[in-house]
């Protein structure tokens, strides 16, 4: 009989049984990066019944080295339905619930709760130790995937009793701890083979095909083509978690908030009420400054205590809109509750724009 | 006791591997447990004490800060790595 699955349902152990499993699973894949791609390419393939996809992010041209299922007419667009548009020519039996947000602690426990495994395909440490709390919480199985260079990490998280991401790394890092992709780099074809092990240890956790990867730490180095396995176990501390943390801080990738320099003109002329501040040093702000602008440099942020005028939207400048980013995530930590704009390009743009300021 | 380095405790050293002797000509005592490892390594890489996560694996399991270790002892420093 011609049937699209015959070549994985004639294998002995796996079998139709295996694959109506697949069928009826729903995979919730958190990430449409380096990682999440190959993971949602081969369970479509393979006929997984329902995918969730979650991302917000647009495809750039760096993206392209590693995100092979991204082409160059596809940058600018948004990943989310890029990949959608794609992933459903490749499997018209698939049924997609697409998320365009990011994951965050207000919509974590909905969306995960729809679904019967999490695929953590981030890159960032907040929504990482989002999705395993929100796992935790509701009692979901997680598959993760994470990378360092030419080096990946795999393992299976919160599966019934066993461990999870906190019985490993407790704490979370801080952001300037450890460097993330961006920051530190990462070789094309590596997310390739951990989200394709990822895509793997899904298809076994759904079938009960295997042995699924819990309670180990798969690491995996491509330089060496060495891998090795952690044991470990649950750590009962790490078991119960009753709520979400009030904040996760800014994710990594997540973008900051910026606001282009017309749009502040734009915003600025029709006098709404706003906080500015300026993250300049005070030498650079001596020399010239917005009028409203109140000056807290960027290297003594941290310890600043503010007192805010206008409790809800707060703007950041600097010279060329690198260091208000910068402060902007820090912000954003220690005040989350308020929201916070760095300004595109800075004091530079402002000039270029318009003389009158 | 040789200590294999993952994510970025590989960066910090240098190198994927490194070799603690058993036999210190130096004077300084040799840890006998992972907590004392930890600060033993601490010492020549200040960096790796900025690590508010760090996993240690002695002969393929997780271990505790307490458990005790020995020169054959093959040890895997694994910080968490954040890349996707």
């Amino acid at each position: 009989m011609q049937h699209r699955y015959s070549r994985q349902t004639r294998l002995k152990s796996f079998g139709e049984e295996a694959q109506s499993k697949l069928a009826e699973a729903k995979v919730l894949i958190v990430g449409l990066g380096g990682l999440g791609l190959p993971v949602a390419q081969y369970l479509n393939a393979m006929g997984v019944g329902t995918l969730g996809l979650v991302d917000q992010d647009v495809v750039e041209l760096h993206n392209l080295q590693r995100q092979v299922l991204y082409s160059e007419k596809d940058v600018g667009r948004q990943k989310l339905e890029v990949a959608h548009e794609k992933l459903r020519q490749q499997n018209s039996s698939t049924h997609f619930d697409i998320f365009d947000t990011f994951l965050t602690k207000d919509n974590a426990l909905e969306l995960i709760g729809q679904f019967d495994v999490v695929v953590d395909a981030t890159d960032n440490f907040p929504t990482r130790y989002l999705i395993n709390d929100a796992c935790v919480m509701l009692n979901k199985p997680f598959v993760y995937g994470a990378l360092h260079g030419f080096e990946g990490h795999v393992s299976v998280f919160n599966l019934n009793d066993g461990p999870t991401y906190r019985c490993l790394y407790p704490t979370m890092p801080s952001e300037q701890e450890i460097p993330d992709c961006n920051d530190n780099g990462v070789l094309g074809v590596v997310p390739g083979i951990i989200g394709s092990l990822q895509a793997l240890e899904v298809v076994k956790l759904v079938t009960g095909v295997g042995e699924v990867l819990s309670g180990r730490l798969l690491l995996y180095d491509g330089l060496s083509q060495r891998a090795n396995q952690i044991k470990f176990g649950a750590k009962p501390e790490f078991k119960k978690i009753s709520q979400l943390q009030n904040a996760y801080g800014p994710s990594d990738c997540e973008r900051v908030s910026q606001l282009s320099s017309d749009n502040f003109i734009a915003m600025r002329n029709s006098k709404q009420n706003y906080t500015l501040i300026d993250v300049r040093t005070p030498q650079e702000y001596d020399q010239y400054h917005l009028p409203e602008a109140k000056n807290i440099p960027l290297d003594q942020l941290e310890d600043s205590n503010l007192q805010w005028e206008n409790p809800k939207e707060v703007y950041v400048i600097c010279q060329s809109g690198k260091r208000s980013a910068t402060a902007v995530k820090l912000f954003q930590t220690k005040y989350p509750n308020l929201q916070f704009h760095s300004i595109l390009g800075g004091m530079n743009s402002l000039e270029a724009i318009s003389h009158n300021i | 006791m040789t200590i294999l380095l993952f994510g970025i405790t590989k960066d910090i050293v240098g190198s994927p591997t490194l070799s603690v002797p058993t036999l210190s000509a130096t004077g300084k005592s040799i840890p006998k447990t992972v907590k004392e490892l930890k600060e033993f390594l601490g010492e020549t890489y200040p960096e790796l004490n900025k690590l508010s996560s760090l996993a240690v694996a002695v002969n393929n399991s997780y271990a505790n800060d307490d458990e005790l270790i020995n020169a054959y002892d093959e040890i895997a420093l694994i910080p968490p790595v954040s890349g996707g």
